[in-house]
């Protein structure tokens, strides 16, 4: 106890026993039992720390600790361009860096007043709906690890290898894409590359099946996770649950339906909901939402329009590279945009797309500059996350791995 | 194609203990996967079917210290975290070798902000900087073997972390192998 | 009706005393009015039954570094009902740096608010948990204020002894 206080800041245990504050920390001592679990835990999924209070093997009262992943995205976002900061959206979410990029490129276009063409618009839905499927893989890949059952993760990332693949060919990157651009995407989708997302699509589902028959039939996984982690509908939206964890919650809340985006409203698709809010309505809904992300995919694919990536702006779309090398004009955008930015006109808007998490927004002040005054990364784990104590009280030490696998929380951008 | 193929019809072999050790240690590496960011993911990568740690002798990643000997250091380390790498590694018992894996580790990367660490051999020993942002799996891959490297041409008299002895910190004795 | 002119009304109605100034840019409806009446204005635009504005998505604030009221809170806010984003701003003045928490209103802003105060220093009155959200608790400085240096401050955040 007393190295804990020593390394622990006394603002956190003051918070932790601000719950019921009949009891100081010594008393704590003798009833009850602070565990701190984290920052290296492999269950906390990266670097989240969790102060627990324990009364025997229940948590009574539960503070979560972030910033050990803090990199200063924002400060960093306000000191680069437009352009250069799309790499480093893909570290935000680095489970599915391309849905990241999206949301990057569609909420500046949003402030420059940019529309990149038909055929770059369903490029993106693609990556972004694979990107999906790649994140919820990995999402209950790990949450059956952490409860148990390592085979699903093997096979689980088995499965995401393949999408890596179609990146490879895609962009030449298998794991930090950096694929769209402002007005556009990087390059044309090769065919080998939609042969192999549609070759991907195809052999997707028996795949997603086997999985779930894995664990489905699996008794130790379903009685170790059913009704583990309840949250009520209204609970969740107060807390600012979102994506796939508020719809297990009941909430039929998803931006592709609510406020669409690139071509959703031209997609046939559903949006799976579950009412009962715990951790396996949360797995269900995830692996049901692969299905519906391959179901967008494949019509994604067979819609997939000819004609050009890359909107047609050439004082803030940046040139290809092979007529940089050939036509002087280009050359020199190339030169501006590089150097001085796209500079969109003064204003404030905010965007947001319905990522694997939830909801991913940005929000930008621009002042006419090539860098953005200010942008606030909206982040979706980091509001997940906000809702742990809520969910963790009143349940065993176990049954926090499994609460924290099933919100499948991405430190990279809860930290930003 | 192992050591059984040279006791085939002998029984025994002549060797060093030195070499015996170094050859044992280099082939069981268990590495203590510290990971912090992206570049965990593709740490995680490396255990999968595809690229197969176990290959190398490396599968059996373990999360507590006290039972590792390669500290694998995967992703952006901030100041926060920073005191929690070192703690982690202080608590591996020697020998110990660590593998700053990605552009972060190394010297900050991407990340030229107020809350990263620029590099972190700037309180940690590294034995290897591994370039990339992420890393490709093979490419980690490569980085334990040039470890494996390292450790079969290390003796087994040097097996144990410098500062360590200048500290006057005692070292249990080990009468046979010290001595040879 | 419309909720572009429908909220604008509600809300003169309501707020007789308050001044609001509308800004509607690219399709976004923005309020700007006295931090004063935040709280009051947050809990009726969540609990209209017209509105239901009950999600709260994101709370910031930008340092405009050189003007008179140095920051700006912005809340976006989000009713599900309609589909509708709103933002509301409220200016804060440096020597005066504090604000009314709005956790009492969503939950959700509980952890938003930290992060504010965290990253601008900016107070939040009645919070219940007002500590820094990411940086450790004994550093000094606000990274998000323009006058911090992109680099941080040499010294100002310790590194483990090698
Ligand atoms: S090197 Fe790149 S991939 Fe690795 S942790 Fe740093 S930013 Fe992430």
């Amino acid at each position: 106890m007393e190295q804990l206080e020593k390394e622990t800041d006394p603002k956190i245990l003051q918070a932790l026993l601000a719950s019921r504050n009949d009891y100081t920390i010594e008393d704590a001592l003798e009833n009850e039992m602070i565990l701190n679990m984290g920052p290296q835990h492999p269950a906390t999924h990266g670097v989240l720390r969790l102060l627990l209070r324990l009364d025997g093997e229940r948590i009574i009262g539960c503070v979560p600790e972030l910033g050990y992943l803090h990199r200063g995205y924002e400060k960093m976002a306000e000191n680069m361009s437009y352009y250069e900061f799309i790499p480093h959206t893909d570290r935000l979410d680095y489970i599915s860096p391309m849905a990241n990029n999206v949301a990057w490129v569609l909420a500046v276009e949003k402030l420059a007043g940019i529309e990149a063409p038909k055929r770059a618009q369903y490029i993106r839905m693609m990556i972004a709906e694979l990107a999906r499927i790649a994140s919820h893989l990995v999402a209950v890949g790990a949450f059956a690890m952490d409860v148990g059952a390592l085979t699903v993760f093997l096979w689980t990332l088995r499965e995401r290898e393949k999408i890596l693949d179609i990146w490879d060919i895609l962009c030449g990157a298998r794991f930090t894409n950096s694929y769209t651009r402002i007005g556009g995407v990087a390059n044309d989708a090769q065919p080998e590359a939609l042969a192999k997302a549609k070759w991907f699509i195809d052999q997707f589902e028996p795949y997603l099946a086997e999985v779930e028959q894995l664990l489905n039939t699996n008794r130790i996984f379903i009685e170790r996770v059913d009704g583990v982690g309840v949250i009520s509908k209204e609970d969740a939206i107060d807390l600012g649950f979102c994506g796939p964890n508020l719809r297990a919650c009941g909430v039929e809340f998803d931006l592709r339906r609510n406020a669409p985006y690139l071509c959703y409203n031209e997609m046939d698709f559903k949006i799976p909901t579950y009412t009962e809010g715990d951790c396996l309505a949360r797995y269900f809904l995830r692996l049901d939402e692969c299905r519906e992300s391959a179901k967008i995919v494949r019509q994604v694919l067979e819609k997939m329009p000819q004609g050009p990536v890359h909107a047609d702006m050439p004082k803030q779309v940046l040139p290809q590279k092979d007529e940089v090398y050939t036509k002087m004009e280009e050359l020199i955008h190339d030169f501006m945009i590089v150097n001085f930015g796209i500079n969109p006109p003064v204003g404030e808007i905010y965007h947001a797309i319905e990522g694997s998490k939830g909801e991913l927004g940005f929000y930008f002040v621009s002042k006419g500059e090539g860098h953005p005054w200010k942008c606030k990364i909206r982040s979706p784990s980091f509001n997940n996350i906000q809702s742990l104590p809520k969910l963790v009280i009143g349940h065993l030490i176990s049954d926090v791995v499994a609460i924290i696998g099933s919100i499948d929380p991405i430190m990279g951008e809860a930290d930003k | 194609m192992g050591l059984e193929a040279y006791l085939k019809d002998t029984g025994f072999i002549t060797t060093q203990v030195n070499a015996i050790i170094a050859w044992a240690r280099k082939s069981s590496v268990w590495p203590m996967p510290m990971g912090i960011s992206c570049c965990a993911i593709e740490m995680m990568a490396v255990g999968d079917p595809k690229y197969d740690i176990a290959r190398f002798g490396s599968e059996v990643m373990r999360f507590t210290p006290r039972q590792c000997d390669l500290m694998i250091v995967a992703g952006t380390v901030t100041y926060k975290m920073a005191p929690v790498v070192r703690k982690i590694y202080d608590q591996m018992p020697d020998p110990k070798w660590v593998i700053a894996m990605g552009a972060c580790t190394s010297t900050g990367g991407m990340y030229r902000s107020y809350s990263v660490v620029q590099g972190i051999d700037q309180f940690l020993p590294v034995d290897i900087y591994l370039a990339g942002c992420p890393p490709r799996p093979d490419n980690l891959l490569h980085a334990l073997m040039k470890i494996q490297e390292k450790i079969g041409k290390t003796k087994a008299s040097q097996f144990h972390n410098v500062p360590l002895k200048e500290e006057g910190v005692k070292l249990p004795e080990l009468n046979v192998i010290q001595k040879n | 009706m419309d909720l572009k002119t429908l909220i604008p009304q509600k809300l003169k109605e309501k707020f007789p005393a308050v001044e609001f100034e509308i800004t509607d840019y690219k399709d976004e409806l923005t309020f700007k009015f006295d931090k004063k009446f935040v709280v009051e204005i947050c809990a009726f635009l969540k609990s209209d039954p017209e509105l239901e504005f009950k999600s709260c998505t994101d709370i910031t604030a930008i340092d405009w570094a050189t003007r008179k009221n140095r920051f700006t809170m912005v809340y976006n806010i989000f009713s599900m009902k309609h589909n509708f984003r709103l933002r509301l701003k409220a200016d804060v003045d440096e020597a005066d740096c504090k604000v009314d928490s709005v956790s009492s209103v969503w939950r959700a802003a509980n952890w938003q608010e930290r992060e504010t105060y965290d990253m601008y220093g900016i107070k939040f009155n009645n919070h219940p948990d007002l500590r820094r959200m990411y940086m450790p608790e004994e550093f000094e400085y606000y990274p998000l204020r323009k006058d911090f240096p992109l680099m941080g401050i040499p010294g100002s955040l310790p590194l483990p002894k090698k």
